[in-house]
């Protein structure tokens, strides 16, 4: 027989657990993807606007991030193979001085896809930028589906499945 | 407060849940937080500390390696040669040579926000062996700004004495003494801004067994102008209580600057205060080639009182039921100021050598002690009298000073 | 000790329930600084654990020599 005080004690329990887990939950986020316009490398313009109708995966990174570092090449994979299909990766670096993350990108294995630079942080406010990584997928109209936290191998996986069910659309 | 907590059986039923409800939260969202584990490394150390009479030297090596994305694992191994006439040797016995083996095994286990660690030390001389078992637990929280950390170690150890038979030194097997240690620590470490970063922490120690060294002596007055000498007694217990707390703040230019403070009480009396500040300085790609840091620090030890039962010299023979002449429990201070500098390297060859450091370190150590003197004036050194003695408790009071000199190569992959 | 550490652990719990509404303040965009190498407390471990050894055996203070946290607080 289930005592009392052993269903009070384990309701109080989860209750607690909860309060530790149920913010994570609040990273996803809904509705339209903010807009934004940023410079990007080579002082060119980057405004979100001008890929509305192709599905956009916003991916902030730092140089001094490193899950952010280590996941840079795997972007770049993804974006070459969906690109043709109507896809693009957008970077958001958000380090204040744009030409270090510009010297870090000229030492590694070229980056094709847009990189922009939100030297003052106000792209990542917008997006209520929660962890390092961050990557947003926001589908053909515009809006926000899902935001996923940090980076962890496997989770390139986790993207892909993101990607081709958006690409659907 | 702890008698209204033994009393209330809901408080412990409670906690019993929470830990199930936790577990079973954590199940239900697989990554919903994650940490990070440490770095991977291999060091290589080599290690001088000549002062006071005593030379230390020897090698210390440390390999970190995670194995998966939960695991790290690190073992260490190192070895002190240990060559002592230090001024306590001189009065009472002959200069020695010892060896003392250490190594040391640690997991980390990276699970969510929270790093659980495991590990063991193994610390093997001629008269003294020493195992110890560490576990802890740290978890981060409030948005990845605060950290906390429970430790707790245990320690065995055994003591044993070398006596010189027929010039070879061997353990005397008449004397075999055990003694363990207990430690419980709580630390907590909080993001303050984005440059600065504070940290506390708060540990008690326990120690209970044969806590005195089998070889050393305290002294009395037989009469005015002479001394006897007779074995240390200690207490076989020892309760310690140490709170300490550190700050390490950016510099816009690139450099960090930090400083702590630590506040020590035991059951044996001793009261000390410690006093550190640093600074390191990173130079990239100097005019004159590499990538530089440097780092300088002073560090002051105050030690405002002594252990109750410590005298330089007792006023006459069993004064007391605990006696003690160690002047690591007298009354003193220490300065100690040292410099390093790191120079820092990637080979093109070696693509996963993240970075490579060679390091050199130098530190300097003063210790001036208020009452504990320098007996070799009174007793001589290695039985041979002063020419001229002094009279027993008008002896100068001793100095010390070291040099610590430290070379070590890291490797980062 | 027991009941000391129950004690603790409840009164974690129970401070996090209620402040679980904290937002952070330093965002994990601005971490840049906090994740410089040259910001962590103990930057050669094998460097650091010798020198608190030479300290503790010629000191009469042992102890609360720790030091972590910090870092990108990535992931």
């Amino acid at each position: 027989m289930i005592q009392a005080r052993t269903v009070k004690g384990l309701a109080k329990g989860l209750a607690l657990a909860a309060a530790f887990v149920l913010p994570a939950f609040a990273a996803s986020s809904s509705g339209p993807a903010p807009a934004f316009q940023l410079s990007g490398r080579g002082g060119k313009a980057i405004d979100l606007s001008q890929y509305r109708g192709q599905v956009v995966m916003i991916n902030f990174w730092a140089t001094w991030c490193g899950p952010c570092r280590q996941e840079m090449p795997l972007l770049e994979d993804i974006y070459k193979k969906y690109k043709p299909m109507g896809f693009t990766m957008l970077g958001v670096n958000v380090e204040p001085d744009s030409k270090a993350a510009e010297a870090w990108l000229a030492k590694q294995k070229p980056v094709s896809f847009p990189i922009a630079f939100d030297t003052e942080s106000k792209v990542s406010k917008m997006y209520k930028v929660a962890g390092m990584p961050s990557t947003v997928f926001v589908d053909r109209k515009g809006n926000i589906r899902i935001m996923h936290k940090g980076y962890k191998p496997g989770d390139e996986n986790i993207y892909l499945t993101q990607i081709r069910s958006m690409l659907k659309e | 407060m702890s008698s209204y907590l033994a009393s209330t059986r809901v408080s412990r039923f409670f906690i019993k849940y929470l830990v199930v409800g936790a577990t079973l939260a954590a199940a239900l969202l697989p990554g919903a937080r994650a940490g990070v584990l440490p770095e991977d490394r291999a060091d290589l150390l080599y290690f001088r500390y000549d002062g006071g009479g005593v030379t230390i030297n020897g090698p210390s090596m440390l390999v970190r390696k995670s194995i998966g994305e939960h695991v790290s694992v690190a073992a260490n191994y190192y070895v002190d040669m240990v060559s002592s006439a230090s001024v306590d040797v001189e009065t009472s016995a002959s200069p020695y040579d010892d060896e003392r083996t250490q190594s040391s095994l640690s997991v980390d286990f990276l699970h969510g926000k929270s790093t659980y660690s495991l590990g063991y030390v193994n610390s093997d001389e001629s008269d003294y062996q020493a195992k110890t078992m560490f576990a802890s637990v740290s978890h981060d929280m409030f948005g990845d700004l605060t950290t906390i950390s429970f430790a707790y170690k245990r320690g065995q150890n055994d003591v044993f004495r070398n006596v010189k038979i027929g010039g070879v030194k061997v353990n005397d097997p008449t004397f075999a003494e055990e003694m363990e240690s207990k430690s419980f620590s709580v630390g907590i470490s909080q993001i303050i801004t984005k440059n600065l970063i504070l940290s506390g922490q708060y540990e008690v120690i326990t120690d209970e067994g044969f806590l005195r060294s089998p070889y050393r002596s305290v002294r009395f007055f037989i009469d005015p102008v002479s001394q006897g000498q007779q074995p240390e007694q200690y207490p076989n217990t020892r309760s310690s209580n140490a709170a300490s707390i550190r700050a390490k703040y950016f510099l816009p230019y690139r450099a960090a600057i930090d400083t702590m403070y630590r506040f020590y009480t035991d059951t044996w009396g001793v009261i000390g205060h410690t006093g550190e500040v640093g600074y390191v300085h990173p130079l990239d790609n100097a005019k004159w080639g590499g990538s530089w840091i440097f780092e300088g620090r002073v560090r002051y030890y105050m030690q405002t009182n002594p252990a109750d039962f410590y005298m330089d010299i007792f006023p006459r023979a069993d004064f007391a039921n605990f006696m003690a002449r160690d002047k690591e429990l007298a009354t003193y201070n220490a300065i100690t100021a040292g410099v390093g500098a790191t120079y820092e390297f990637k080979i093109e060859r070696f693509p996963w050598l993240t970075k490579g450091q060679i390091n050199l370190r130098y530190d300097y150590m003063t210790v001036n002690y208020d009452d504990f003197r320098d007996a070799r004036f009174s007793l001589g050194s290695f039985g041979v009298p002063p020419p001229e003695p002094f009279a027993p408790g008008t002896e100068p009071l001793y100095k010390l000073n070291a040099n610590i000199i430290q070379f070590y190569v890291s490797a980062f992959f | 000790m027991r009941i000391r550490g129950w004690f603790v652990v409840i009164a974690l719990a129970v401070g996090s329930v209620g402040c679980s509404s904290i937002e952070p303040w330093v965002k994990p965009y601005d971490r840049e600084n906090l994740a410089d190498p040259i910001m962590a407390f103990t930057r050669a471990p094998i460097s650091q654990d010798f020198l608190d050894h030479v300290f503790e055996s010629r000191e009469g203070s042992r102890g609360a020599t720790g030091g972590g946290g910090g870092g990108c607080g990535c992931n």
